[in-house]
């Protein structure tokens, strides 16, 4: 058994001390608990993992519980928001929640934490009906189930359009320990309801960070959201991210993932349509360079017929990065007329780059449309000649076609402001002065 | 006309029996149930094999008892039990024969009941043929000709007693006896196949072809193959099989080793018939092959297979494109229906420079079989400016079968270049309606759209095999459509 896994599950008895023990959570974490005790943490054996190794991540000794907190001013975190809109924000700071940074509501819908979801009695309603009803119960998950405490409540009731995007930012000062960090956000929107979410996670500190992220969302009928990942972390803190999302009828999805930072970062993503008449969309771009490692994990549970779904996921890896990415589209005998796509682009700009990529259909119905296509190619030499010829110097000609690449994920990005703040993250990561703004 | 109704085509589908479900009868020579190396040792003897080939199989053996059974393929099915098996069971007023008309009569009307029967193609095609009955080599035909090409075409048994330097040389090079548990047991007991070498520069003047039957009840067929073709040589070589109907599952478990030379070729085509068990999903062929071959430069290897028998299949012949400029193809029809399951697929290891490799798979599914694509391409970073194609497409007929595509791509090269797409679709109405409109019943048009479906394959095979192709495809599927 691994030095980590001891020091978690040793530890965990400590942890349900502090907590009330008569909770319904507390059934739940010590089930988990179990849970991961026989599961353990993800290995390259399991078909899920073939491609991605936590072997190094989790060799680090990391603290359970950050003691120390650094007081951070709006200066420190201006430029990991986007700040140029008005926004609620929900920040935390080495994993508790800080209120004079943040911007929550109670008013007329629930913008809030989840500890204090799960201490007050008026919430119990909903953590019983919502509370890890569909996040996946492997190792991984577990243990955060276990370890839930904080993180961001969202709950937007019948008929409501939030007025402007929630941010959820979790920093991590780190001061002089590498830590493991396990938030937990719970997000239920209503019928008919509309909101737009920013979610990212970041170290300001040197020392390796691990997160092991869930978060469950559950979208019901005629509800629309669209949830945005920003992942530009610094290069010693590694993310897996556990997203669960429970769509029902008539109820739109849409997620954009944008994989630019991090040692190695593991998207475990799931949607399940409880519906008919369902749009889930997931977009991502990933680009990445000197030994990152970047992971895509998705799955579409087609329960219900007539529903849709559309995957694109673009890839630019240079140096010794390594991409990886596994989509899968379930398709239940029920879920007739469903409509799959999926497509999983990738450029490599460096022969010590990898990619893996396992795009797969399992389908049980006979009358659906579902087609993926993956490919792994170069830049067009072409099209680089005519830039160049042009007087563009190779490297902003270059620059200027990875991003028409990655672009028709971009063009979808409802905020304009999130559009140019991945414009100028992109811009930066290709090493380029020049806007792209179009 | 009467209205030919969806259930009606069921109903026909579910009571068509198979059609190739006969039992020969001949007197054969079968060694007791169970795996030890008494039994190995005996497969052996009875086979007058030369010392290095016995030991060759016990350390199979040895290894194979070490590893386990393969589960991570996308079918369910009871595992067979390996002690209950007769691994050898040979026809025994086995002669040598000299020409086919020694061949037991009753054997040659065994072919004639298939309709592809050995004189037949012997007169139609100029084929020569080496007929194998339960892992027995029985005869081949138009030895002569080839042997004044210098070509070498015989049993496996009679190529390690009278070729051994070549048998020695090539045999386990491609599929390592530890290559996977089947593999290994088929190292092991494997009691005959077929071999064939075809020397520098000579382009093989006909196809080559071997037939494979599963005659005798409780017995497990293993054969082994493997074509050698050397520097700039070309051949192409058929496959066929088929079994008769019984309750138990039998158990086929193959060996197939190309391997291309420089500048050589190989054309490996398969017709897969084996019996695929009754509607109600009893008895049928366990089909777990291992199919590789070896390019060396310039050499190319193109596998065609039309998969339409067996309860449970596991296949993927693969390539491994070792030499610069090597192509690789893998064409293939996966046909299901009732109870069957496939798992079929290939792998392309591209390991030289400006290797190629093209993946066209069908799939059509219907009953309430299961069909699955299982792919690898794999691009090593020393395989500069390779290149790969793969298509899968799916067509379901019926809401109670299910298509699954896993494909693998994995790179390490930046001038790689990859493409890979599948779909996955039904069997439009409005195709069936526009024959139906022109005067074609739907089940006629259901043949012309799967066939159609699935021509970019049958293309690929030779012009005598495609017929039978064709004509299978429409059997397995006669009916399977609403």
């Amino acid at each position: 058994m691994s030095q980590l896994k001891e020091k978690l599950l040793s530890s965990f008895i400590a942890f349900e001390e502090q907590k009330n023990i008569d909770s319904y959570v507390h059934g739940i974490r010590t089930k988990a608990i179990k849970k991961f005790e026989k599961e353990g943490f993800p290995t390259k054996k399991m078909e899920a993992w073939k491609y991605t190794s936590l072997k190094k991540t989790l060799n680090y000794d990391y603290k359970l519980f950050p003691t120390a907190t650094e007081t951070l001013e709006f200066k420190d975190i201006k430029d990991f928001l986007i700040d140029d809109i008005e926004s609620y924000k929900i920040i935390f700071v080495d994993g508790k929640y800080c209120s004079h940074l943040s911007e929550t509501t109670h008013d007329g819908m629930d913008i809030c934490i989840l500890s204090s979801a799960l201490s007050q009695s008026k919430y119990d309603l909903v953590i019983e009906n919502y509370f890890d009803k569909i996040s996946k119960k492997d190792g991984i998950t577990s243990l955060n189930t276990a370890f839930s405490s904080e993180g961001s409540y969202i709950h937007i009731p019948k008929n409501v359009q939030v007025d402007k995007p929630i941010q959820i930012v979790y920093f991590s000062t780190g001061k002089n320990e590498s830590v493991l960090y396990q938030p937990r956000n719970l997000i239920v929107v209503d019928e008919n309801s509309h909101v737009e979410i920013i979610e990212r996670h970041q170290s300001l500190s040197s020392n390796s960070i691990l997160v092991n992220s869930v978060s469950e969302i559950y979208c019901n009928e005629r509800s629309i959201v669209q949830h945005y990942k920003i992942q530009d972390d610094n290069r010693n803190a590694s993310l897996i991210d556990n997203t669960f999302i429970s769509q029902q009828r008539n109820s739109d999805y849409t997620l954009h993932t944008f994989s630019f930072g991090g040692e190695l970062t593991r998207n475990n993503l799931s949607i399940f349509q409880n519906g008919e008449r369902i749009e889930s969309t997931i977009k991502g771009i990933t680009i990445i360079g000197e030994n990152q490692h970047v992971d895509h994990n998705t799955l579409i549970h087609h329960k219900k017929p007539n529903c849709n779904s559309y995957q694109d996921y673009k890839g630019i890896f240079g140096e010794n990065s390594v991409g990886v990415f596994n989509g899968q589209v379930l398709v239940e005998k029920e879920a007739q007329k469903t409509n799959a796509f999926q497509a999983n682009n990738n450029i490599l700009i460096s022969d010590k780059a990898t990619i893996n990529t396992k795009p797969q259909l399992e389908i049980f119905a006979d009358d659906v449309k579902c087609s993926h296509g993956c490919t792994v190619g170069q830049l067009d030499k072409n099209a680089l000649f005519y830039l160049r010829s042009r007087g563009i110097p190779e490297k902003e000609a270059t620059a200027l076609l990875m991003f028409g690449f990655a672009n028709k994920v971009l063009s979808s990005v409802s905020i304009p402001e999130v559009k140019t703040r991945i414009n100028n993250i992109i811009a930066k990561k290709l090493g380029v002065k020049i806007g792209f703004d179009i | 006309m009467s209205k030919y109704t969806e259930d009606d085509l069921k109903k026909e589908l579910e009571t068509k029996e198979y059609e190739y479900g006969f039992y020969t009868d001949i007197e054969s020579d079968t060694l007791p149930v169970g795996l030890n190396e008494d039994i190995i040792v005996a497969i052996s003897k009875k086979k007058e094999e030369p010392d290095w080939m016995t030991e060759w199989r016990l350390d199979a053996f040895k290894k194979w008892k070490e590893m386990k059974e393969p589960e991570w393929a996308n079918v369910k099915y009871e595992k067979p039990d390996l002690q209950k098996i007769s691994y050898y069971s040979a026809p025994s007023n086995k002669p040598k024969y000299n020409s086919l008309d020694e061949v037991d009569p009753e054997l040659l009307e065994t072919f004639k009941k298939l309709g592809i029967s050995v004189d037949e193609q012997k007169k139609l095609a100029g084929v020569a043929v080496d007929v194998v009955i339960d892992s027995v080599s029985v005869a081949t035909s138009f030895k002569d000709t080839l042997s004044e090409k210098g070509i070498i075409f015989c049993s496996m048994n009679e190529a390690i007693k009278k070729h051994p330097e070549l048998v020695k040389k090539y045999l386990g090079t491609v599929i390592p006896k530890t290559d996977n548990y089947y593999a290994a047991l088929n190292s092991a007991v494997f009691s005959d196949g077929s071999f064939c070498y075809i020397p520098k520069g000579v382009k093989c003047p006909m196809e080559l072809s071997t037939y494979f039957r599963i005659n005798e009840a409780g017995t497990g067929q293993f054969e082994r193959t493997l074509v050698v073709a050397d520097k700039g040589s070309y051949v192409s070589y058929l496959e066929g099989c088929s079994a008769p109907s019984r309750d138990e599952n039998q158990l086929h478990a193959a060996v197939v080793e190309l391997i291309a030379l420089d500048d050589a070729e190989i054309k490996y085509s398969t017709v897969q018939n084996w019996f695929p068990g009754d509607s109600e999903g009893n008895g049928g062929v366990f089909n777990f092959v291992t199919k590789r071959g070896l390019c060396e430069n310039n050499a190319k290897i193109s596998w065609t297979q039309v998969e339409t028998g067996s309860a449970v299949t596991w296949k993927y012949p693969s390539c491994v494109l070792k030499g610069k400029n090597s192509i690789g193809e893998f064409y293939s029809i996966a046909v299901t229906n009732n109870f069957q399951q496939a798992d079929t697929g290939t792998k392309m290891i591209h390991i030289g420079e400006n290797t190629k490799s093209t993946i066209i798979s069908k799939g059509i599914s219907a009953g309430k079989s299961q069909n699955s694509y299982r792919g690898l391409v794999k691009i090593n970073p020393r395989a500069k400016n390779s290149r790969n194609f793969s298509q899968c497409d799916s067509l379901l007929i019926g809401n109670e079968c299910g298509a699954h595509t896993f494909p693998y791509i994995e790179t390490k090269n930046k001038s790689a270049k990859i493409e890979h797409e599948a779909t996955t679709s039904k069997i439009g109405e409005d195709q069936i309606f526009y024959c139906n409109q022109r005067g074609i019943d739907t089940e006629k048009a259901i043949a012309l759209i799967v066939n159609g479906f699935s021509k970019e394959v049958l293309n690929k095979l030779p012009m005598e095999f495609a017929v039978e192709a064709q004509k299978l495809l429409e059997i397995s599927l006669e009916g399977s459509v609403g």
